[in-house]
């Protein structure tokens, strides 16, 4: 099932990217590596191309700078059928990171960088200039990396370097084939992080193959679950796709844990709290009964001079002596916070409800478990009429 | 040792015309190894991606190697007269197969994933070969020039039989008067400045090696 969807907005607008029945077969063979294949990637946008091993997906990649020349279709960069041009100018116009790599161990990390500008016939100064903003920007020092021989490097670093040599002539568009696949899980986290936090600058239009499902999840504006042949099983934004898998194919790709991962695309602003009597500062053991009587529950929020919630207090435990009684509040929670977050806390706290809070850090409510499994069912609601209402139109 | 010293005083007395010799030598060696390696690398780099030229063009250099030199010597006087031209033409066919051998390994060493790049960025073939493999492939290519250089210095000693110049002279001209005075001097002189030129020519292609090779190759 192929559910291509967009906003009436982005219909209007033309795609960055357009592959229009590309299709890929070698000759000699019967069964196609790409079957035809139609997708649009708009501007600034990150789509990651997902699947199990040997669904095509890098040959998928492969054939929009025509690395792989395909068989059928076309492929549309702004509108301009680039099928024919010739494939190494186009390649110079897109940004190309792969797996290993693949710097050149003769040349400077500079040499490195500045390899498409120079090709393109960039002055040295203006190169220079280049590869020296690109490799801060990277995080590498200027000083210390730009004379040095790729040996040098570790893996992460080398890979900061591949991704600076591919934006070295600022390229419109980025493709890259499992970038950090080959690194070790805490530099890959913050690798994955620093290139989120340079993309939120740059806007580049990315298209991304990885075949770790999160890796997916988090890279991805939009994510295109592949099967065989690189068939389009589901493409979506992330938050979809875990709410509504539209198959079983889907449903066991993105695996268990589906409906824990969508928690982090929704935050805590979005949750109705709940409402909690609270107790201000110094406040009696009647004002607390008070409060409780109003709202027929059991515990009510402790606060400090802030309005910060500091404990929680049981009805029976009123009469206590001040500073003893209830138990500590824990970590609080702020709007801008996701659900995932908020479900650790809850998980670590004793009653299982946590404490949200301002930016001043006053308290405005409750998280419930019951909240959570409310808002993960809209969520899934949402999806599905999304989907409905799509089938309807077409 | 009454040997030894008198072989001195032999090389002493000849030592104008026994280094004419090495230096004709050394000219034919280098000659032919500088158009042996141009052959040989361009012969390497049209080969290496084409699997049933590389298998018969290799096999075809290693058969050459197997000619037995005086006889390949000979064949080529015919056609080319007599003279240095058919020795440095049959020390050329035998350079080759060292150097094109390497080439080809050379080639093979360069890691995928930096052709992969160079090919993503936009070079074309042209570029990729010249900026990219052959660079990487260099280090590779000058140990096979090495080779070749220590073995034609050798093989060029039978130069003389076919007309040709060199330190085989001396080799020649002591054993065909063997027993006579200074024969034996004779034969050594050719043998042991044979061996310094071919010392003297592979630490000179080490030199050239480690400064042609590109500073992030080095080890």
């Amino acid at each position: 099932m192929t559910t291509e969807q967009q906003s009436p907005g982005q219909q209007a607008r033309e795609p960055k990217i357009r592959l229009d029945k590309v299709g890929k077969t070698y000759p000699g063979t019967k069964v196609a590596a790409v079957e035809e294949l139609s997708l649009d990637i708009h501007e600034g946008e990150i789509l990651v191309l997902v699947g199990p091993s040997g669904c095509g997906k890098s040959t998928t990649l492969r054939l929009i700078n025509r690395m792989i020349e395909p068989s059928g279709g076309r492929i549309l960069l702004d509108g301009e059928d680039v099928t024919k041009v010739n494939p190494d100018k186009l390649r110079r116009r897109i940004g190309y990171v792969i797996q290993q790599i693949g710097l050149f161990p003769h040349q400077t990390i500079a040499q490195n960088i500045e390899t498409v500008p120079r090709m393109l016939g960039w002055d040295k100064q203006k190169a220079k200039a280049r590869s020296e903003e690109l490799l801060g920007m990277v995080g590498l020092d200027p000083e210390r990396y730009r004379d040095s021989y790729p040996k040098a490097l570790s893996g992460g670093q080398a890979q900061r370097v591949g991704v600076a040599r591919a934006l070295g002539a600022d390229p419109d568009i980025m493709l890259m084939d499992e970038p950090f696949g080959a690194i070790d899980p805490i530099t890959r986290e913050r690798l994955q992080n620093e290139f989120l936090r340079l993309q939120g600058e740059l806007r580049k239009t990315i298209v991304f193959v990885t075949h770790d499902i999160d890796e997916a999840i988090k890279m991805g504006d939009k994510i295109a679950i592949l099967g065989e042949r690189s068939t389009i099983r589901q493409i979506d934004t992330p938050e979809r796709i875990l709410a509504y898998p539209v198959d079983d194919f889907v449903d066991d790709f993105i695996g268990t844990g589906s409906t824990i991962k969508g928690l982090n695309f929704l935050k805590v602003s979005s949750l109705a709290l709940t409402d909690y009597p609270t107790l201000e500062p110094g406040g009696t053991a009647e004002a607390g009964r008070a409060a409780l009587q109003d709202t027929g529950r059991e515990w009510l929020v402790q606060l400090d001079e802030n309005r910060t919630p500091v404990r929680w207090i049981h009805a029976d435990g009123l009469d206590s002596a001040d500073h003893e009684r209830g138990e500590p509040v824990g970590d609080l929670l702020h709007s801008q916070d996701t659900l995932f977050h908020a479900l650790e806390l809850m998980v670590q706290s004793a009653s299982g409800e946590t404490c949200v809070v301002d930016d001043a850090g006053a308290f405005v409510g409750v998280v419930r478990m019951a909240d959570l499994a409310k808002a993960i069912r809209r969520a899934q609601y949402e999806a599905r009429m999304h989907y409905e209402q799509m089938e309807r139109q077409s | 040792m009454e040997n030894i010293t008198n072989w001195f005083t032999y090389v002493n007395d000849n030592f104008e015309y026994i280094l004419e010799e090495t230096i004709n030598h050394a000219r034919i060696v280098l000659i032919v190894i500088a158009l042996a390696t141009v052959t040989s690398v361009l012969l390497g780099v049209l080969i290496q991606r084409r699997p049933v030229a590389r298998a018969v063009v290799l096999a075809l250099s290693g058969i050459v190697l197997t000619i037995p030199s005086l006889a390949l010597f000979a064949l080529f006087i015919p056609v080319v007269g007599i003279g240095n031209p058919p020795a440095m033409l049959a020390l050329y066919l035998y350079a080759l197969m060292p150097v094109l051998r390497n080439t080809v390994t050379g080639l093979d060493s360069v890691s995928p994933a930096v052709v992969e790049s160079a090919k993503g960025m936009g070079m074309s073939s042209t570029q990729q070969l010249l900026r990219v493999r052959l660079p990487l492939a260099w280090p590779v290519i000058m140990a096979g020039v090495r080779i070749s250089s220590l073995m034609t210095v050798g093989i060029a000693a039978i130069a003389i039989l076919v007309g040709g110049d060199g330190l085989g002279s001396y080799i020649q001209g002591g054993l065909t008067r063997f027993g006579l005075p200074n024969s034996e001097n004779s034969v050594w002189a050719g043998v042991v400045f044979t061996v310094l030129l071919g010392l003297v020519l592979d630490i000179a292609f080490a030199i050239f090696q480690r400064f042609s090779t590109p500073r992030g190759l080095r080890a």
